[in-house]
């Protein structure tokens, strides 16, 4: 078996027996993305050597054969994430050639637990998208099928860990950007409570919604990547300062007794029929390993979309506003100030990110201020509410994590709205702030595509959604199932 | 018909804080242009603020200062505008919780009647960076971006130009006293925008607003409101009307200029930061600032002159500056003549001060070494002449008068024998000066008495050598 077919969990005990050395794990990682990346285009930026030289700093100290967590494990970056000394663009022709001067905090966390930081994935281009056909430098293909889009934002990390290209990935969840693309992938993503791991170096989109997690292979990675990312930071004070559990001790305790919510709202019309029927098996399994099935509402679904589409535009508007020229990035020179804004900021974002940057301004905008961003922030209040009282008759909520399979490229790019409604199982959580995942629990027949199930849970919940995840996961085969490439 | 102006003015002030208000970096002025810049106060991407405890404390201290309502809650909202020395193109101010709500001034008019000036409200946001235009570039310094900055924004209560002034002047007072800020305006450390409408006597409602910017000195903020309320009066007077609008004051020139017509007024866009959250202020935390709380600067006159005798004036000289007052009260508390040591202050030391161009903190002259100088004058071991001069070599070399008295052999002569001689030798020296006396013009005395110092190079106790001349000359 090749190196890079393994799990973290897998990879680490051969490296703590010393049977392999962090260079081969890396090499053998190296070997996959030369043999297939050229046709998946998962990577925007690979240093080998350095990736190699970071692993044989690794092999020299020990660090592998030791108790470290992620010693010798290669890992791959979202681009939206710094890395000190690497590129980070953010998918955007305004930050070409921008190099990082600093590293984030879940950077810091990767290092200090051994982890080689292995190079960039693609993104929607500052993680505006569901299909990482937004990137400036050109689409990730699925893995499953090199027609599709493989979701997004974060396409190039789910990708990249469904096709064997590395053993996790970091990627960014604003309104369903780690799950979706898992589930289109067919791998593990987890998306931590807003506040659990801290935002410190994420380059943000929507502030209030923004949280980075891990793509992995299985659940059990998921839970040791959890492990090592969350905490809080001085930095962000947004994070917030509650122990941090051994996620990875509390896998295997089974769902018996456990009370499993069902959104009436999220069976909807339209949705893909065998989606619908795989997560209705993968409830029936939950319900036979022991779980309880009950019932739950949240009204005020049909709200999310709009509700997201004015609060996260309305903060990336703000956020975006210093791309300009002035101090880093690309600049266009031009008549005056205003003018070089004008050309830099024309030239450098994509037609995505202008459409929402607008559509930000205009929700903040004097005379529209109260009638758009006041009202979605109550709607947002409502939404969270929802939660908190289903949360009072279920433990975990399960549901679709997209309401279809990976789509075609450039299916759905001439209409932004019918794209906008791929996050809506998703984007709720976002402005619930509450943690969710999405594991593999099936496939579409004809094309053979992967289908996701996305477990959520409460508040700092993370322990009970991982160990439903597990649940399901060890009793079925799905995640085992790799692409042909 | 006449008219009068309603002023308002907008005080930004720079807090007294090591760190910047979302970042680690030094605050201090005059570093090499961008060494002190961190990712966080350059706004590169992926950075995240973290809120300055000190500068919060500074401004709710401010807040019990001029009797404002402390917010128990209050927030961050980013201020959106595009302008190079803006790193994120958002400002992080308070928009509409301020930490400060209401509160007042105190201002002293003519013929000593006190007015209140209202402020409406005291909130904390982070400075900006500062540009400078070349030839053909501009290059932008961000070591100010960042730094603590603390908005007072009065009430329209302000009547005239001199009111102006007296408020700034006042609120400089007590916010140097208080330790907030230093507010030196040559450091920017202090900056003013005004906004300034004229209307009948009489009408209730306030004429067309115009706000002026660029008021860079005290002084300039009255010459830029005394043009500003000629030409609206003017206007007015003429029928035309004055339109809503910002000027530019232009010292040089003595004029302001349009700057933005009301159509082009920013449109900020305030919204609630996500990155930070909101301050709660606890109970603790405002009596923690209550206990920090210096003597108001009209308290500490009072006291003043109540506790060392002092004439209104010199109390309210000393008070003016804070860091005078307490080199004056630390001398004058070990003195048993506190009016002389104020005497000494207001006369010898401002002026030998702004003759050398020093500040109070430059001063080498210990205050205990003045405590001593007044003792040796009142005791009589040095003439009141012999210590102006002993005063400015304690100035130029920080020595103790005792030591230099010593050294310089300075000490009074009060020996009658000694000074006989000197006075002999005086008499003989100017017979027509003794004539004069005695034919009635009691003033050639004085030509005497210099005489006689002259001979004892200054040393002789004066109010001996006068008695005993009378005695010569009287007797003969
Ligand atoms: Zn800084």
């Amino acid at each position: 078996m090749s190196l890079h077919t393994l799990t973290i969990h897998q990879l680490r005990e051969k490296l703590r027996r010393g049977n392999v050395s962090a260079r081969e794990a890396t090499q053998s990682l190296l070997d996959r993305i030369q043999s297939v990346d050229g046709k998946l285009k998962a990577y925007l930026w690979l240093d080998a050597e350095d990736a190699l030289a970071q692993a044989d700093a690794i092999d020299r100290s020990g660090i592998a054969k030791n108790g470290k967590l992620l010693g010798g494990v290669p890992v791959a970056i979202k681009d939206v994430i710094n890395v000190e000394g690497q590129p980070c663009t953010c998918a955007s022709k305004i930050l070409k050639g921008h190099t990082s001067v600093y590293d984030a905090f879940v950077v810091q966390r990767l290092r200090e637990a051994g982890a080689i930081l292995l190079g960039r994935t693609n993104m929607d281009e500052f993680a505006m998208g569901s299909s990482t056909e937004n990137s400036s430098w050109g689409i990730t293909h699925n893995p499953w099928d090199l027609e599709r889009i493989p979701g997004g934002s974060s396409g190039g990390s789910a990708a990249a860990v469904a096709a064997d290209e590395a053993f996790a990935a970091l990627g960014s969840d604003t309104g369903g950007s780690i799950r979706q693309p898992a589930s289109l992938c067919g791998c593990v993503g987890f998306k931590p409570t807003y506040g659990r791991v801290s935002r410190y170096g994420l380059v943000a989109f929507a502030s209030s919604l923004d949280q980075v997690g891990p793509f992995t292979k299985d659940v059990a990675d998921g839970a040791l990547m959890l492990r090592v990312l969350a905490g809080h930071d001085p930095h962000d004070t947004t994070s917030v300062p509650q122990p941090v559990p051994d996620y990875t001790a509390g896998l295997g305790k089974g769902v018996k007794g456990l009370r499993i919510g069902l959104p009436k709202e999220y069976f909807i019309d339209g949705m893909d029929r065998e989606v619908e029927a795989a997560v209705r098996a993968a409830i029936k399994k939950l319900q036979d390993l022991g779980a309880e099935i009950v019932e739950i509402s949240l009204p005020h679904t049909d709200y999310a979309v709009a509700v997201y589409y004015l609060i996260a535009t309305a903060e990336a508007s703000a956020n975006l506003a210093r791309f300009d020229g002035v101090r880093y990035g690309a600049r266009v020179t031009g008549e005056d100030v205003i003018d070089m804004y004008g050309k830099t900021r024309g030239a450098g974002f994509g037609p995505e990110v202008k459409r929402r940057i607008i559509l930000g301004t205009y929700a903040l905008s004097a005379g529209y201020h109260d009638a758009y961003y006041v009202r979605a922030q109550k709607v947002r209040t409502l939404i969270r509410q929802d939660f908190e009282k289903a949360f009072e008759r279920c433990d975990v909520i399960v549901t679709p994590t997209s309401p279809e399979v990976a789509f075609r490229i450039g299916e759905k790019t001439d209409d932004p709205l019918k794209m906008y409604l791929c996050d809506i199982f998703t984007i709720s959580v976002n402005l619930a702030g509450i943690c969710g995942v999405s594991l593999p629990c099936g496939f579409t027949n004809d094309p053979r595509l992967p289908i996701g199930l996305q477990v959520l849970g409460k508040p700092f919940g993370e322990e009970t959604v991982l160990g439903v995840a597990h649940a399901y996961e060890q009793a079925t085969e799905w995640h085992k199932a790799r692409p042909n490439l | 018909m006449q008219y009068e102006a309603v002023i308002g003015l907008e005080v930004h002030v720079q807090l007294k804080t090591k760190s910047k208000m979302f970042c680690g970096c030094a605050t201090e002025f005059g570093g090499s242009p961008n060494t002190q810049v961190c990712p966080v106060c350059l706004g590169y991407p992926g950075v995240l603020p973290v809120m300055n405890e000190e500068a919060v404390s500074k401004t709710i201290r401010t807040g019990l200062m001029i009797g404002s309502k402390v917010a128990g809650f209050s927030k961050w909202d980013r201020k959106s505008y595009f302008y190079p020395d803006m790193p994120k193109n958002y400002q992080i101010s308070q928009y509409d919780l301020p930490l400060c709500a209401e509160g007042a001034v105190e201002i002293k008019l003519d013929g000593g009647k006190t007015k209140a000036i209202g402020v409406t409200r005291a909130h904390l946001e982070e400075d900006v960076a500062k540009s400078t235009h070349f030839e053909t570039t501009s290059g932008v310094d961000f070591n100010r971006a960042g730094v603590p900055l603390m908005e007072v924004v009065s009430e329209p209560d302000m009547r005239s130009p001199e009111e102006a002034f007296a408020y700034i002047t006042a609120l400089k007072e007590i916010l140097v006293s208080g330790g907030i800020s230093d507010c030196d305006m040559e450091k920017g450390q202090l900056r003013c925008d005004s906004n300034v409408s004229v209307r009948p006597i009489g009408q209730k409602e306030f004429g067309e607003k115009v706000e002026i910017k660029n008021m860079n000195t005290i002084s300039g903020v009255r010459r830029a409101l005394a043009y500003e309320i000629q030409r609206q009066t003017a206007a007015l007077q003429k029928g035309e009307k004055v339109s809503q609008e910002t000027r530019r004051w232009d010292d040089a020139a003595g004029r302001t200029f349009v700057m933005r017509t009301k159509e082009y007024a920013h449109d900020y866009r305030y919204f609630p930061d996500p990155d930070l959250m909101p301050v709660v202020v606890s109970e603790e935390m405002i009596a923690a600032a209550r206990k920090l709380l210096p003597e108001l600067p009209e308290a500490k006159r009072q006291r003043f002159i109540k506790q060392y005798g002092l004439p209104e004036y010199d109390a309210g000289v000393l008070v003016a500056d804070t860091a005078l007052a307490g080199y004056y009260e630390k001398a004058a508390v070990a003195s048993k003549n506190p009016k002389a040591i104020s005497n000494w202050v207001m006369t010898e030391l401002l002026g030998k001060l702004s003759e050398a161009k020093r500040t109070i903190g430059e001063c080498a002259i210990q205050p205990e070494h003045l405590t001593e100088l007044v003792a040796l004058v009142d005791g009589g071991q040095i003439s009141g002449k012999i210590g102006k001069e002993v005063f400015a070599e304690m100035f130029d070399s920080g020595k103790s008068p005792g030591l230099i008295v010593k050294e310089k052999g300075l000490v009074q002569v009060s020996d009658t024998g000694a000074l006989e001689g000197f006075v002999n030798e005086a008499i003989a020296k100017s017979p027509k000066s003794v004539a004069d006396f005695k034919a009635g013009n009691e003033g050639a005395i004085n030509f005497l008495k210099g005489q006689v110092m002259k001979l004892s190079k200054g040393k002789a106790n004066p109010q001996l050598v006068g008695e005993i001349l009378q005695r010569k000359l009287r007797g003969g």
